[in-house]
This record gives C-alpha cells, structure tokens and sequence, in this order.
C-alpha cells in the first residue's frame, strides 16, 4: 500500500513538470495555432536562468594565497565572491545558498522578453504557415539556443542544489496514519508539486475570471469573430505566448534541483510533452493537465519491479502504449475539441 | 598560431608519384588496393594522418573535448614540442619527439556524437577521404565496439578511448582493435575488498542498472564478486536509458530491506540517479541496523562534477586520477595542466597514453603496417605510464594493470579536487582468465592490412 | 519515352547525369588545397546521400502528396536495417537477399503501424506513428537485444553461419559483396591534382536511387498520385464523391515504409551493421527536416534536403580550429586571431548550430525549400523570358504540404 502512494506522489512529481510544460504547448497551440518545437528549449532557457544566477552570485575575484599550492604546485588563487564583501559573509552565502528561490523573480522578466521577442521577432511571421515550416523554423530555433547555452557552459550537467534548509523528506506516512518513516517525501518535490498547482490554478483563474482571459478563450474558439469585434485579438496573444514561454521557464527553474539542468534537457521533455498535450487533446488546457498527471502516475506504475516482471519493457514503453491506447478509443484524447489540429 | 599542413594522405602520396610519372592529362586508373602493402600506407610522404574520433555533440560532449585536448597534446609531444610528457617516463625508449619513424604526426578530427552509426560514418571518412591510419577515442562502449569492428573490416588499428563493456575485449573483441581503459569486471573486482572492509560482509545490496549492454555487464560484475563474499543481492531493477527522474527506481528501494545501492549507471543517468537517491535521503537512512551506503562502480571527475556535493563519500572505481603521486603522471598533469589550466580527466589519460602506445608499437614494428602494430602490442609489457606495470594481453588485446578505488571527497579544496583515491588494487587481484565466463563467446580473428 | 512527360524526362536525365558523375561533381577541389576540406567525394558520403535520398523521396511520397506528416519512419529503416544484417549472418554476404529482406520486412511493419495509424489524421496521427517508432526504439535498446543486440548494435561476428556463403576468409568477416563484386571496392582515378573515387558501392545506390526516383515520378504523374493530392486537398469531402481515401493513403504509407526499408537495406549492404538509434525520433524528426528543407511536395527537394543535411554532418563536424588557422594563414596574426575565434563557434563541435540557423534561414526566407531557392534563381536569368514556364514549376512546389 505504502509502495503505491509512493508511486502516486513520484507519478504526480512527473506529471506537474509534464503538465507545467503541456500546459504552454497547448496554450500556443490553442491561441496561436502554432507547434513550437522550441518549447522545451524554453524549459531549459528557464533552467539556465538559475544556473546564470547562481554564476552571478558567485562573480568572484582572485586572491593569491602563498602558503597554499594549487595542482601544478603554483600559488594557490583563492576566489570570493564579490557579494561576500558586499552584504558580508553570511548573507551573501545565504543569498548563493537560496540562489534556485531568487533565480524565479530573475527568470520571470527574463522569460517574458525571450517570449515576446520571440514572437514578435519570429513565429508572428508564421501564424499562416503551414505547420512543416513551423516544425522547421521552430526546431532550428530550439538546436540554436541549446548550441549557444552549451557554449557557454559545456554539456555536462551542472549542479544546482536546494537550499540546505529545503533539503530533507518529509513524512508524509505520519499524516495518514502510517507507521513513522514509511512512506518520507524529499520537501523539494513537494514544493515543486505545491508550485506547479499554484501556476496552474493561477493560469486557470486568469483566463476564467478576467475580461483578457475571457477575450483570449474566445479568440481560442473563433479567431476572426473576436477579431471582427473589433478587438486586437493578436496582441492579447503576443501576451499569451509570453506567459507560456514564462510557465515554461519557471517549470525550468524549480526543477534545477531535482535534476541537475544540461543543455540538452528541453530535447529530453520535447517529445513527451508533445505526447502528453495530443493525449489531452489538442486545444483543452484542461486536457493537457489531466494527461500530465495522468501520463507520469502511470509511467511511475509500470517502473515498479512487479508491473515489469510480468511485462518484460513495459516501463520503457509504457506513455507511448498508452498514448496510442488512448488515441484509438478517444479519437481527439482526453478532452480534445473538433477540428483543432486534425487537418 | 601553429602551422600545421595538409594532411597527407595516402591520395596526396599517391598524387605525388603520379603526377611525377604520368601527364597531368592521362588518367590513371588502378583498383584501390592493389599497389600498397597495407591500407593508407603514408609511403615515402613526410607526414602520417591520425584520426580523433570523439563525441564533440550530445550528451558526452565534454568528455569529448577533454579527450581531444590529450590528444593534441599526445601530438606535440610526438612531434617533440612541449615538455615530452609521459614520453620521459614511459618505459619504452623507442619514441624520439621526430614524429612517427620519422614523419610528423598530423591528425583529423570528428565527431561520433556517441552514436554507432555516426561514429562509423565519421570513422569511415577519416579512412577513405583523409587517409588515416589509425582511429582512436570515444566515450562509450557501444560506439567503441562498432567502430572497432569498422577499424577491422577496414584494415586499420583502433586504439579504444573510454569504454568499460567488457564485452569491447570480450566476445566483441577484434585482432585489430586494443583498450587500455579498465572494464566491468576489473572494477568489481577491485572494489569487493574495499566494500568489505569498510561495510562488512554481512550486506544486502540493491542495483538499479542501466538497460544496455554496458549496465548489464557492470551489474553482473559488481554482483559475482560481491556475491563471492558473502553479500546478498535482493533485487537487479533495469531502467531506461533515457530516464531523467528516477524517482519512480529509487522509492522501491526505501520500500525493499536492501542497506546498500549499486548505481550501475554512467554520464547523465549516474548524475540524476545520484542525485535522487541522495534527495530521498538514502544517505542518511539506517537499514538492517546499519548505515545505508550507495555504490557507483564507474567514476569519473566529470560526473562527479555534475553530481555535486552528493558523491561525497561513495565508493567507485576508476582508471586513473590526477592526484596519483607516481613521476608519470605526475609528468602527465603536469604538461596538461600547463597547456590547458586544469588538470586532466580519466577519458584524457586514457587516450593520451593509447596515442602514445600506437606510435611506440610502430616505432618498435619499424612499420605502419596494422599486422606490425598488433604483433608489437601483443604481450607488450611497460611502465611509467600512470597506472604502473602494465601489460597488453595477446589474448584479447586488454590492459592489465592496477584499478584505482576511490571515494567523493568530503571537503574539496578545488572543482576538480572531488575524487579522493582510497586503495590503488593490484593488478593480480583484477585479472582473469582469457576465457572468463563474462568474457566468453567471440574471436579476435586475424589482423586485417586492409590490403 | 518511360512514361514521363518531356519536363520530367530532362529532369530525370539531369539527375542520372548528376548521380553518376556525383564522383568527380563532388570532388571540385583538388587534393592538395586547402578547400579539399570541402569535397565531398569519398565513398563513404556518397553512399550516405544515396541513402537518405532514397529514403527522403520515399517519405515524401507520403507526405509531400498526402500531407500525412509521420513521425515514425526512422522505424521502418530500422526495422529494414535488422532484417537485412540478419540476411548477412544466416545466408551470405551478397547484399541482394539482404536489400529484398530489408523491404519485405520493413513493407509488413509498415502495414501494421500504418493501419493502425491511419485511423486517425492531423497531428494525432503524427503523434500515433511517434509511439510506434519510439517504442520500437526503447525494446531495440533493451529487451529485445537477442533479436537486435541492444546498444552495440546488431553486426556480423566470425561464427556466423551464412548457410550460403562462408563463415570467414583467413580470420576475417568476409566483405559483403553484389554477386562477387566487393560493396567496398572501386577504382581511384587521378587527373593531375585531382583523385576521384569510383566506388562499386556507391553505384550500387546510385542505381537504386534513380530507380526510386523514377518510381517517384512515375507516381507523381499518375491517378494515384492525383488521388492522394486530393487526400491532401480536402480529406473530408472526398467520401462524398464516394471515394474511400483510405487504401489509397494506406498505401501510400507502405510505399514509403518500403522505401524505408530499401534505405535500410542499403546502408546494412555498404555497412554492415545495425544500430537501434536509427529507430529513435531524431532520426524520425531527420527525414522529415530534410524532406522541408529540400521543399516537401517536390520530386528534387527531398534528394537536395538529404544531401544538404549529410554534407553539414559530415564535413563542418570535421573542421577543426587547426584547419581554421591554416585557412586563415595568410593574415597577420592578431587578424587570424579575429577570425578562428568568429567562426569557431560554429565548425567542429558547433556544427548543429551552424544546420539550426540554416534550418531557420531556409524557411525564412525560402518557404518553398531549396528547391524554391533553386527557382528563384532561375527566375533571376530568366526574367526577360516570358515568366510563364517558371511559374508552372512554382505552382508544382507552392502548395506546400502540412
């Protein structure tokens, strides 16, 4: 029993990255008819916006300490940050401590330029299209902005850890009544489950209680009704895709802890979030969450030892099996609406 | 900065005496290997063509990087510029710093993108459009055993880069194929004692295990010899290579009454399933009464790096490190160090010295002809090349010599400082019979010129 | 004369001229200078743009005329590439069971993926055949390695049996041969500075390449071809005429599986090895970037969109910042300085930055692929011409496909 609610919490840990992501894809689907294959560089993008924090934090400059040598036998440099001297110590070890934290009010204006830019600089020009060109340009725009982030910092993954205090496990047995120590969950994964809920109920509340978001819903459905309405249906959509880029990125900055960020980690989600949006069905924001969840509850399940002794692989193959599953009995997934993307 | 020519190919040699005898007009046509002995023979030109061949994209990318840099450097000192290197302490005195025989090494360089197909792809244009005549690097067993296949149908010599399969001298192996680096078996061999002194003999143990031919050989490895000393194995679970959240492997193992956990993973698996075992606090668990201890069987620096503070105290094993105090590699951190300001990795001391070694067999051959090569490796014993006493076996064409057990670090004085070495095990101890079961099946066949 | 109409015939003499002397076309520079870094005439390459053409054109027959955009392909050329390496260990080393080997098994699996695929359309069928291809990738990597040999990829070994033919020769595999004529063989042939390669190989996919290729314009020109246009044009309103779209696009999906099939057939037969990475979706997602890039629809764009992406992946990988310095030796040195550090980012290991930015570039400013590039200039010749022949050719390739 304990080893399933194990396999719950892992599944939805899974499903809030792939739903966070999922969630973007069909937003950018749904508002601009657009197939980003750069969206999952956008997850990295955000990743990197820790990682960058956390170097500028730790800008240092160099002091010679003569009475130590480094590997050659010269001098040994000695490095410390500039903001040691600045804030002393303790708060600026504090502040590189909780770099990952801070790095989101860093990433969120720097995701919102890299959106707008982007879509004002470029997919604008795609809107009409066909989705080949927009796979094309958007596949080169993903290759070219992992190429430059792994210029800058090499294909190794970097670590970028929790704040001490953030590290450690939670039991979460204790409040369900189970013996102490069976079932402890790791905090950082709880927050990120915490946060990937708060964004998403965010989102949601955004496009359901405000007039913007009633505007781009009704954009979503009828593109030229809105437009003949007189409404400057393309700019409140130039601001959607800012926010899906920025989702995106914030879904990258949290996850730098969990998994240490590497250029190539976008490419890693691309496919899968792609999988998970079809799965929900193209144009349901609803559908894409409920795939994410659903598609990492069930991935967790077929890794367990049992599920793969009786079927020898299945943990391999287990989204795509479903995914195909799903597709033959729901001809538009979970929750997909007609004539979206079926042309 | 530094001058180097075109390289010379066996073409451009072939050009040379051509263009001397016959009209610049007249075509010549001749069946490609009919007139030289052997495959891309350098001839009487000044020059001979090595081929890098290592990932410079995807996931091993900086492996990659730190191999060609040894490389480059193996170059210079062949061609007797820098401070020599290994090259003062390497036991065979046949290298003069004038090149090979006499002819200045050049090389090529490509990119394998740690993939089989585009490592042979890659391979294949170093032998047919620049005339290489020999391959060497690479970061992973699979492309290591298809390119040294390739390297045998061929008829050039592959010298293997990072590769641990035991399968690559195993039922793979190829007559002209030859690793340097460790492998699977010797690096379960060579941590058993160390795992039993410091854990006891009395150990349940957990593997989660790559799902390809590397992770399977490893596992089976760590387990035969953890299992001859009296540790139980409770579960082998096999993850997909291309996890990233191994959240879902790792929870079954808090669930399980196992108190160790072998990580039989490389690169970007080892660094995430690290990472998550050590988020779930599998470091500070106490199981059976004991501490609960992770095991990764194959380090290296880069990974470590990745992984961060949490390879702190975990046992592994490893080919060779910086911080080794004989005067070999010593000579070797050295001359890297100085060119590129940090000190060398395992996958860069591996192929510096199987460069090396390729251009002693030749000198001590007296021909660039493959069969020469590999008769001159065969049995070749030496020293002064960082891992002490060293054999190449007839048999298989693996290194013998000692494996190093080592530790993270708990208190890093540097970003490259990560790895502390904790026993070097001798090379008695790792050795096996040619025919070891986990070896077995496969033949070397005959050396191939290519001719 | 062979069916085609007077435009197709000149196009399909320009590409067998092209093809056959690919050889000396590739190999403009000569050995010794320092562009012979450029030349891309070396057996190996040639074999490649051979082979990804063919199976470029075949993916095209599928999506450039259906607008069915699969995401699965690689699969097929895998499961071509296993069988035919199988055919290599169990019967003999003569490459013609292997390549009709390949084929069949690749037309059988491409039947199932296809139909059970092609129950749904758009981008959920995308996804559909992006499940088979991937999961047949994940079981090649692992369970199934007895069948497939997992990440080392499935090759010959000493102990084959090769009912057929030999185990080995003196300790070696034997070379895998066309009734005698050895894949790896040829002739070299050197004109003054120049040496060109003749491969036996190479000619071997050049006859299959131009065999795919008319097959390609035979189908382009014929009802089917048509029929399967106008699946692309308005799928929902062809059952009203009372057409049943389905078999026509089914086997369209075939076709291309078989040509697949063919590709992997081939490279197993020019190298005889099968790697499971073939099956993954980048490889998948590679076919189609050629497919675009080369203008989807059109009968050249696929073979130039192949050979486009091969040529960065085989010659700028190779460029390294020694070669640069050599190129730009004849600056002063602070310049040479300027000029390594500009461009090196974008050769050697840089060399998916420099195919990322030309992707965009191309379909920037080239919607139509290069194949449109290759009209627009044209175009710039002709334009005291009349401008109504060209734009016959652009309406060809206009309708771009999705």
């Amino acid at each position: 029993m304990d080893a399933i609610i194990l396999q719950v919490l892992n599944g939805l840990d899974k499903g809030s990255a792939y739903a966070l992501i999922a969630l973007g894809l069909t937003l950018i689907f749904g508002t601009l008819g657009v197939v980003n294959f750069a969206h999952g560089a956008l997850f990295m993008l955000g990743a990197f916006c820790a990682v960058t924090l956390n170097v500028i934090l730790n800008t240092s400059y160099e002091t010679i300490d003569p009475d130590r040598t480094d590997f050659l036998g010269n001098p040994l440099k000695v490095e410390t940050p500039y903001i040691f001297d600045w804030f002393g110590p303790e708060v600026g070890g504090a502040m590189i401590e909780w770099s990952v934290p801070l790095a989101i009010l860093f990433a969120i204006p720097i995701m919102v330029v890299i959106g707008l830019s982007m879509e004002r600089g470029l997919i604008k020009y795609f809107y009409h299209r066909p989705h080949a060109d927009q796979i094309l340009v958007t596949f080169g725009l993903a290759i070219v902005l992992q190429e430059i982030v792994k210029y800058f910092y090499g294909a190794n993954p970097i670590p970028t850890p929790a704040p001490a205090g953030l590290v450690g496990s939670f039991d979460f047995g204790v409040l369900l009544g189970f013996e102490p120590g069976s079932i402890i969950y790791p905090n950082w994964r709880l927050i990120y489950f915490v946060f990937a809920a708060v964004i998403i109920g965010a989102l949601f509340a955004f496009l359901r209680f405000t007039t913007f978001g009633m505007v781009v819903r009704a954009g979503m459905a009828d593109r030229e009704t809105v437009g003949l309405l007189g409404i400057n249906i393309d700019k409140r959509f130039t601001i959607m895709f800012a926010i899906a880029a920025c989702v995106a990125g914030l879904a990258g900055v949290m996850y730098t802890p969990i998994n240490s960020p590497n250029y190539h980690m976008g490419m890693d989600f691309l496919v899968l979030s792609f999988v998970v949006v079809v799965v929900g069905g193209m144009g349901s924001l609803a559908g894409a969450v409920a795939a994410g969840f659903l598609l990492g509850v069930l991935e967790s399940f077929a890794s367990m030892a049992q599920v793969v002794d009786l079927f020898p692989g299945i943990n391999q193959i287990i989204i795509y099996l479903v995914a195909i599953i799903i597709l033959l009995t729901r001809p538009r997934g979970l929750m997909g609406r007609k004539g979206v993307m079926e042309d | 900065m530094s001058e180097i020519g075109k390289a010379a190919s066996r073409r451009s040699v072939l050009k040379g005496s051509l263009a001397a005898g016959a009209a610049i007009a007249m075509p010549t046509i001749f069946t490609s290997q009919a007139k030289a002995a052997f495959l891309n023979d350098p001839g009487a030109a000044s020059t001979v063509t090595l081929g890098f061949n290592v990932p410079q994209s995807g996931p091993y990318a900086d492996e990659g990087a730190d191999e060609l840099r040894a490389y480059l450097l193996a170059v210079e000192h062949l061609n007797g510029e820098g401070d020599g290197g290994m090259m003062n302490t390497f036991s065979s005195k046949a290298l003069k710093g004038n090149g090979i025989l006499g002819k200045k090494v050049e090389y090529v360089t490509g990119d394998t993108q740690t993939k089989s197909d585009a490592a042979r792809a890659s391979a294949k244009s170093m032998i047919e459009k620049d005339g290489a005549i020999m391959i060497t690097g690479g970061s992973s067993s699979g492309v290591a055993v298809a390119v040294q296949a390739l390297c045998q149908e061929a008829g050039v010599i592959f010298m293997a880069g990072l590769t641990h399969s035991n399968d690559t001298t195993g039922k793979d192996k190829k007559a002209n194929g030859f690793r340097h680096f460790f492998n699977s078996y010797m690096s379960g061999a060579a941590l058993a004692p160390v795992l039993k002194n410091a854990y006891g003999t009395d150990r349940k143990a957990y593997h989660l295990t790559a799902d390809y031919n590397w992770g399977y050989t490893t596992e089976e490895a760590v387990r035969t010899s953890t299992e001859s000393m009296g540790w139980e194995t409770v579960e082998a679970v096999k993850t997909p290579l291309a996890q990233t959240d191994f959240s879902s492997y790792i929870t079954p193992v808090l669930q399980s009454d196992a108190d160790v956990l072998v990580l039989n993973h490389y690169g970007g698996n080892m660094v995430n399933s690290l990472t998550n075992a050590v988020q779930f606090g599998l470091r500070d668990r106490v199981a059976n009464g004991k501490n609960f201890e992770i095991i990764v069987p194959l380090y290296s620096r880069l990974m470590a790096k990745g992984a961060g503070a949490n390879v702190k105290g975990i046992f592994g094993s490893t080919n060779w490190h910086w911080s080794l105090q004989d005067e070999a590699s010593k000579a070797f951190v050295q001359s890297f160090g100085t060119k590129y300001g940090f000190p060398p990795s395992q996958a860069a001391h591996t192929c510096y010295v199987q460069a090396l070694l390729y251009a002693d067999a030749v000198e001590r051959g007296g021909s660039f002809n493959p069969c020469s090569v590999v008769e001159a490796l065969e049995g070749f014993e030496f020293d002064g090349m960082g891992n002490g006493p060293t054999l190449y076996r007839a048999e298989d064409h693996q290194c013998f010599k000692d494996v190093l057990v080592v530790k993270g670090k708990e208190n890093p004085s540097s970003e490259f400082d990560l790895l502390e070495i904790v026993e070097v095990t001798p090379v008695a101890q790792v050795t096996y019979a040619p025919d070891h079961p986990q070896f077995a099946g496969g033949q070397l066949g005959t050396c191939n010129p290519g001719a | 004369m062979l069916g085609l109409n007077s435009k197709d015939q000149k196009l399909f003499l320009v590409v067998i001229v092209v093809t056959l002397l690919a050889p000396f076309i590739l190999n403009p520079f000569p050995e010794n200078s320092e562009l012979a870094q450029f030349n891309a005439g070396y057996p190996d390459l040639m074999q490649r743009f051979a082979i990804f053409g063919i199976f470029a054109i075949g993916f095209n027959i599928l999506f450039g005329l259906t607008g069915y955009l699969s995401f699965g392909h690689a699969a097929f050329l895998g499961v071509g590439s296993y069988a035919g390496v199988w055919m290599l260990k169990l019967l003999s080393m003569n490459v013609v069971p292997a390549i009709i080997m390949s084929v069949i098994f690749a037309g059988l699996f491409s039947l199932l993926v296809g139909f059970v695929s092609l129950r749904r359309s758009g981008i959920y069928f995308s996804i559909l055949t992006l499940a088979f291809a991937q999961m047949s990738f994940a079981l090649a990597y692992s369970v199934l390695t007895p069948i497939t040999n997992g990440e080392t990829g499935l090759q010959l070994a000493l102990d084959d049996p090769r009912i057929l033919g030999v185990s080995q020769i003196d300790g070696s595999i034997p070379p895998t041969n066309f009734f005698g004529l050895e894949m790896r063989d040829g002739f070299e042939l050197a004109l003054g500075p120049w040496v060109f390669t003749l491969n036996f190989g190479y000619y071997l996919c050049a006859v299959f390449v131009l065999g795919a290729f008319y097959l390609s314009m035979r189908i382009f020109n014929s009802p089917f071809g048509m029929m399967l246009r106008a699946i692309k044009t308005n799928q929902t309103r062809l059952p009203y005429t009372g057409m049943n779209p389905k078999p026509y696009t089914l086997a369209a999906f075939v076709i291309s599986g078989m040509y697949a099939g063919l590709a992997g057939g081939l490279m197993v037969a020019m190298d005889p090895l099968a790697g499971a990475e073939r099956m993954q979706w980048t490889a998948s997602g590679e076919v189609v970037l050629m497919t675009i890039l080369g203008g989807a629809g059109t009968l050249l764009g696929p073979l130039l969109g192949a050979g486009v992406i091969k040529y960065f992946e085989n010659i700028f990988s190779k460029i390294n910042d020694t070669i640069l310095y050599e190129w730009f030796s004849f600056m002063p040195d602070g310049l040479q300085d300027v000029f390594v550090f500009l461009i090196h980012p974008f050769i050697g290991k840089g060399w998916h930055l420099t195919l990322g930015i030309m992707f965009m570039l191309v379909v920037i400013f080239l919607p139509g692929g290069v194949v449109e590039g290759g009209q627009r200039f044209m175009r710039l010749f002709k334009r005291g011409d009349k401008g109504s022949k060209s734009s016959g050719d652009a309406a060809r390739s206009a309708s771009p496909a999705e």
